[in-house]
């Protein structure tokens, strides 16, 4: 709903890294993994070291997830660069991938 | 589907609270050792409680489809909306619209939605943005888990997914849809949340999975919703397709969407018997009491049919101004008039109806008859008698509200006069009717004249280049009535009933009523003439004969003056004879005896 609050500030330690995403998942569930997987081999491919990925469990910070606007799980959010960039699913849609983050 | 539901309402006559507490009562008490005990909980929706018997089920998932613009948003709002209104949180999941316009959407309702919100209403705004990409399959989990842990904070009873199928579809992948309302509905039975669930009808021909058809086999209750053109005219119509475990009325009904939210017209097949009166009320018009055998029955039905012209709305203001002079409440309903004619006309004909409508005693409503259907009228004027609850009620006229052919146009008078009928209120309503020679034909007007007690009817009677109103009653239960065809006259006094003339074979009215009656008056007018001149004319004999027994009197008189002098005369003379024959005879002194006297004495 509203993802200004999730937007780093400009002295936080991830914006060290040029790609910083937020990976909302469901526990250990089938997609979660998958996405999981999908977006680190990914990114090792793509950017190497450059990027910083941080994994928010919906089952464990719910309220979180409700302010983020969360609906369908997995959820990817590119935080940096801008502009921020919403993906939902198991991101084994590669070539969705490599359209929407290169 | 009559029998069905008549059986449904014999069974449960009261569909409330009651019947609830008697299904479980009944649950307790069966023998078998599980016991299966359906709990419902109520939506507060007027209609919508009784056809489902008590609400929908509690702790289950229930399916709300419908195409657009049927009210299933509305719908399952305020199910939310009234649950937090009495302490059931819920939440609100929004699919298809941004959550702050259903909030902006919802005051038009005057639901007070800012007040309830973030206390015991939530929203979640699911909207799929376009700029959000879809990439590979996703679930529910996530969404379920957040849910849960915000119901677990504001112990959420109700929560509503409304279109669900909008966030589904885009998992492309009927498997996984299927998967994810397996998960959706197995989620709302474990955490115990009575759910509501929309979702669009799949007529579109879209390809992919029907939800509507895929979620009726698993969820325990189906209402369906459809919004479709009735003479062109909206009609918005609900029908419980199916509930597990328990009876409900099957059969379609009308939702209305008013001012208030959304109400169902559902009538019970069956009303109570009410205690007929033998009681009158004056129809306004002294002579047609008289006609009808001392005026309506209270808390019949009246039905004036006539053709256009034929002042029923004049008789429907003269029974309304005698019932409000009575000092009952009056309600008068107009589909072809406005407020303001209605009282400008009735005045022209010396009703005035303005001192009773300040009085507060009379309301008159003017309702367009072209806006809404049948039904949603009906619900109308459900609500209108609900409001001012009525002694006397007019419908004027009753056949405008009539837009379709077929079933509702045969059972909509039936619903009406049940309304009113259970209420005690005495109906008078008006429909057009031809002039022709079938004007009395059933086919022809509407079937109130089956069921309605008293059935005038006012026709033209054209003759001699005149049209003229008669007016005659075709029939009156119960009680004895005039069969005579009276002509009914309106001028600037009011109304009153005439007598018609029978002349040739044929019924005078109008002029050639006046002029017949002018006739009789000339006629009497001679007779009497006739009389005076007779009379004069024995009295003056009389007088003649008087004065001649006048004269023959003084006459008598004279003569026995004579008499009287003549005997006077005679008696003189003899006295004088006497004496002087007794000086004779003492002169004499011979003679012993007197001789005898001449004249006898």
């Amino acid at each position: 709903m509203n993802t200004l609050n999730i937007r780093p500030k400009q002295n936080e330690v991830f914006n060290i890294s040029s790609h910083v995403f937020h990976l909302y998942i469901a526990g250990e569930s089938a997609n979660s993994v998958l996405a999981q997987r999908n977006i680190k081999v990914f990114c090792d491919n793509h950017y190497g070291n450059d990027y910083q990925l941080k994994l928010i469990d919906v089952l464990l910070s719910p309220e979180q997830a409700w302010n983020d606007g969360v609906t369908a799980t997995p959820m990817l959010l590119r935080i940096s660069p801008l502009p921020q960039v919403k993906m939902m699913g198991n991101l084994s849609d590669k070539e969705q991938l490599s359209n929407v983050l290169i | 589907m009559n029998a069905l539901c008549r059986v449904y309402y014999n069974n449960d006559s009261t569909l409330n609270n009651d019947s609830i507490l008697n299904t479980i009562t009944m649950a307790t008490t069966m023998p078998s050792k599980k016991r299966i005990e359906l709990n419902k909980t109520l939506t507060g929706i007027r209609g919508l409680d009784e056809i489902t018997n008590g609400g929908l089920p509690q702790g289950r998932c229930t399916l709300l489809t419908g195409g657009p613009g049927c009210g299933k948003t509305v719908l399952a709002l305020q199910i939310l909306v009234d649950g937090a209104k009495n302490g059931e949180a819920g939440i609100f999941v929004a699919f298809e619209e941004d959550a702050k316009r259903i909030v902006t959407n919802a005051a038009t309702f005057g639901w007070d939605l800012p007040d309830l919100e973030n206390k015991e209403l939530f929203f979640l705004d699911g909207k799929p943005r376009p700029e959000d990409i879809w990439a590979g399959d996703f679930d529910l989990t996530g969404l379920l888990a957040m849910l849960k842990a915000k119901s677990d904070q504001i112990s959420a009873k109700r929560i509503v997914f409304d279109s669900i199928d909008v966030l589904l579809s885009l998992l492309d992948n009927p498997k996984a849809e299927r998967r994810e309302l397996f998960r959706l509905n197995d989620w709302l039975v474990s955490n115990n949340m009575t759910g509501i669930v929309t979702c669009k009808n799949n007529d579109s021909g879209l390809s992919g999975l029907d939800y509507k058809d895929f979620m009726q086999y698993m969820v325990d209750c189906v209402i369906q919703l459809t919004h479709e053109m009735e003479d062109r005219v909206a009609h918005r119509s609900l029908r419980v397709v199916k509930y597990r475990g328990s009876g409900f009325y099957s059969g379609e009904v009308t939702l209305l969407l008013g001012e208030k939210g959304a109400e169902i017209i559902a009538f019970p097949e069956k009303s109570e018997d009410q205690l007929a009166t033998s009681a009158r009320v004056s129809s306004g018009v002294p002579r047609l009491d008289s006609m009808l055998g001392g005026g309506y029955y209270r808390g019949s039905a009246i039905l004036l049919s006539g053709a256009p012209g034929t002042s029923k709305s004049t008789l429907c203001g003269i029974f309304m101004s005698a019932a409000c002079e009575r000092g009952e409440r009056c309600l008068y309903v107009s589909f072809d008039e406005s407020v303001s004619e209605i009282v400008r006309n009735l005045m022209s004909v010396n009703i005035d109806l303005i001192k009773h409508v300040q009085s507060g005693l009379l309301h008159i409503e003017s309702i367009r008859s072209s806006l809404a259907g049948t039904e949603e009228q009906v619900g109308n004027l459900r609500k209108l008698i609900e409001l001012y609850q009525p002694q006397c009620f007019v419908i004027d006229p009753l056949s405008a509200i009539v837009h379709s052919e077929g079933d509702s146009r045969r059972r909509m008078p039936e619903k009406i006069l049940t309304l009113t009928k259970s209420n005690g209120i005495t109906l008078l309503c008006t429909s057009l009717l031809g002039n022709g020679g079938d004007s009395l034909n059933e086919e022809t007007g509407i079937q109130i004249s089956a069921v309605a007690d008293t059935w005038i009817h006012i026709s033209y009677s054209i003759l001699g280049g005149e049209r003229n109103r008669a007016l005659s009653i075709i029939k009156s239960r119960g009680s004895e009535h005039s069969n005579q065809v009276r002509e009914l006259i309106i001028d600037a006094q009011g109304i009153t009933l005439a007598d018609v003339y029978q002349s040739n074979g044929e019924v005078l009215m109008g002029t050639a009523r006046w002029q017949k009656e002018q006739a009789e008056i000339a006629a009497e007018q001679l007779l009497l003439a006739n009389v005076e001149y007779k009379r004069r004319v024995i009295e003056l004999a009389q007088n003649e004969v008087n004065a001649r027994v006048e004269i023959l009197q003084v006459d008598l008189a004279v003569k026995q003056k004579e008499l009287e002098l003549l005997l006077a005369t005679e008696a003189t003379r003899l006295g004088h004879i006497d004496t002087t024959r007794d000086e004779l005879w003492s002169k004499r002194s011979g003679d012993d005896s007197q001789p005898s006297m001449p004249h006898g004495q």
